[in-house]
């Protein structure tokens, strides 16, 4: 039977010859991980199972990424109880403050997931590691704690939609907006319970930076999970940091699509969501001017090197305006350390922004720079929800690594061309 | 089984963020949770719904993060169900493994309003508006998750894998 990418995944881990939309499977996962939000609820819910030890210690991570550095007593005792957990399992796999970075760009950098896996996580953004070729998905904190219990998980299996990406990008025009551009189209619920399954030329021009960008806000449309066929790039990328081994799958030309839409990448421009809804997708150039308080580069959306350098281009020399300011949190120490030795770190400080060590921190309003009443941010990440990074009437853009560097420089929302073409001030 | 409460109605794409708030999820404890339930949609909210009442709500409700102090939140207000026209899939997961059954009933949802008295049957798919003599047809709960209900949740259901695994 023809099958496409993510049914191939989900009928090998039921040692099934095929799987249909709609089923629901019982499915065995390659790797399941927490982070100290959802871990300690998933600990709770675990030790309620009555089971000594985890189905496999090599297969489980809690990644510490979201209240970290502890903001306080409250988030301080969350991390302590998966702490006490790992230490009483002696699980291998822990990555506390310091060796910590955000739990989705860690993992793949740190080769925890490949092509051909069934990969999950107490963390809607799990569907990040669709851009390897694995299927990826997120759940809630329970549906973890059974999964590290019996290795395996409740699966529907999702009718998946073909998006075929036809050109290649503009410059300013990254794997955000292109996404962007694809959940402005379809809606927020428009791949509900769905796979979205990318393909096409424009894809086979981006690195795995830009990949994992578009991967990772398959949620933003509802997608159970996101996915691209391995390439050259992708084991380039994989094959330095794989711990197993891997297996690589590609749709059948006849398999069963729910749809197929085909998208002009080349005709994209660079986008914004503008509040409150990553659905609410614009041209920069239309919401230009508007003023900005605070601009953040990082996130698992957007917090890797090549935002970072992205970044950098835009900001080299200038200086971030005098009523707006700048956060920078590379995700990993890894893209924190490359970052420096590249320079880039030196340009941010220059440029009068502040770097933090990897944290999810602003983006959920957690820590680490939370917005006031009426106060306005360009941000790099993937949801600009009501009260999503500090007050109910705050305002949230979401945008690539160039236009929020830009907008920091110029304290108003702007296109990188807008800083990039006028000379650097001496 | 058949439930009976006032009906509070929301509106569409109601996210995880506006039902608990990122910042107070240093917590597992449900009443501490529910104290901050639906704080950023609309702070009157929360003191409004009482035990018993059931959140109407539109399209994909419940969509954004994973955090399961969503459902949990709500479940603390003492909300039995929730009956929207759709859910997001991780929300729809997470409250089923709590045991807080889901109702997709679009009709339900374009025909009920706020504060009307509202019967949901769940096993047999009806919803009642006792204000207006409205009857609605609901999808049916898929037996996959009337079992994880009948479970108490997938606790419940991971000990029942166990045992059938030991036989």
């Amino acid at each position: 039977m023809s099958m496409t990418i993510t049914e191939k995944i989900l009928a090998a881990h039921v040692d099934a010859d095929e799987v249909r939309p709609g089923e629901i499977i019982d499915c065995r996962v390659d790797f399941v991980f927490a982070n100290d939000i959802t871990a300690p609820l998933a600990i709770q819910e675990f030790q309620k199972m009555d089971i000594p030890q985890v189905f496999d210690p090599d297969r489980v991570a809690f990644v510490f990424d979201h209240y970290v550095p502890s903001k306080d007593i409250a988030s301080a005792q969350q991390c302590k109880i998966t702490r006490d957990f790992v230490r009483a399992h002696d699980l291998p796999h822990f990555y506390d403050i310091g060796r910590s970075g955000i739990a989705h760009v860690l993992l793949a950098e740190e080769g925890f997931v490949g092509p051909g896996d069934v990969f999950v996580g107490a963390d809607s953004h799990t569907c990040n590691q669709g851009a390897l070729g694995a299927f990826a998905t997120g759940v809630g904190s329970s549906d973890l704690a059974a999964a590290m219990a019996l290795g395996r998980l409740w699966l529907r299996v999702p009718e998946t939609v073909k998006y075929v990406l036809r050109g290649k990008l503009q410059p300013w025009v990254t794997g955000k907006d292109l996404i962007l551009a694809i959940i402005g189209r379809i809606g927020v619920d428009g791949a509900r319970y769905g796979a979205m399954e990318f393909a096409g030329e424009a894809l086979a021009h981006l690195s795995m930076d830009e990949r994992f960008s578009i991967t990772n806000m398959a949620v933003e449309a509802g997608a159970k999970n996101g996915i691209m066929e391995p390439d050259d790039v992708t084991l380039a990328w994989f094959r330095p940091r794989a711990r197993r081994s891997s297996a690589m799958y590609r749709s059948d030309p006849d398999a069963n699509y729910a749809d197929v839409r085909d998208i002009d990448a080349s005709a994209l421009e660079t986008v914004v969501s503008v509040p409150s809804s990553p659905g609410n997708v614009v041209p920069v150039r239309e919401v230009a001017g508007v003023k900005v308080d605070q601009c953040f580069i990082g996130t698992c959306t957007n917090g890797r090197i090549e935002d970072l350098r992205m970044a950098a281009t835009v900001l080299a020399g200038r200086k971030v305006h005098a009523e707006t300011r700048l956060l920078v949190i590379p995700a990993t120490p890894r893209i924190y350390r490359q970052a420096l030795e590249e320079g880039l770190i030196q340009i941010f400080l220059d440029a009068g922004g502040a770097i933090s060590t990897s944290t999810c921190g602003p983006c959920i309003g957690g820590h680490m720079g939370v917005l006031a009443e009426g106060e306005v941010c360009v941000s790099t990440s993937s949801r600009n929800f009501i009260g999503r990074m500090g007050h109910r009437q705050s305002q949230v853009y979401l945008s690539n690594a160039g236009v929020a560097a830009a907008s920091a420089v110029l304290g108003r929302l702007a296109h990188p061309d807008e800083v990039v073409r006028a000379p650097v001030p001496v | 089984m058949t439930i009976r409460g006032k009906a509070h109605k929301l509106g569409h794409h109601v996210d995880t963020d506006v039902i608990i708030p990122a910042r107070y999820l240093v917590t597992n404890d449900p009443a501490e949770l529910a104290r901050h339930c639906f704080e950023d949609l609309d702070p009157t909210l929360r003191a409004r719904i009482r035990p018993g009442d059931i959140i109407v709500a539109g399209e994909n409700f419940g969509q954004g993060s994973s955090r399961e102090h969503a459902p949990i939140a709500i479940k603390a207000l003492g909300v039995p169900c929730i009956v929207a026209s759709s859910f997001a899939r991780i929300f729809y997961r997470n409250a089923f493994n709590i045991g807080l059954p889901l109702v997709e009933s679009a009709d339900a949802y374009a025909g009920i309003e706020d504060g009307h008295e509202i019967d949901v049957d769940l096993s047999a798919g009806r919803i009642d508006d006792h204000s207006t003599g409205g009857t609605f047809v609901s999808t049916p709960i898929p037996d996959f998750m009337q079992r994880l209900l009948d479970a108490g949740g997938i606790v419940g259901y991971v000990h029942a894998q166990r045992a059938q695994r030991k036989q």
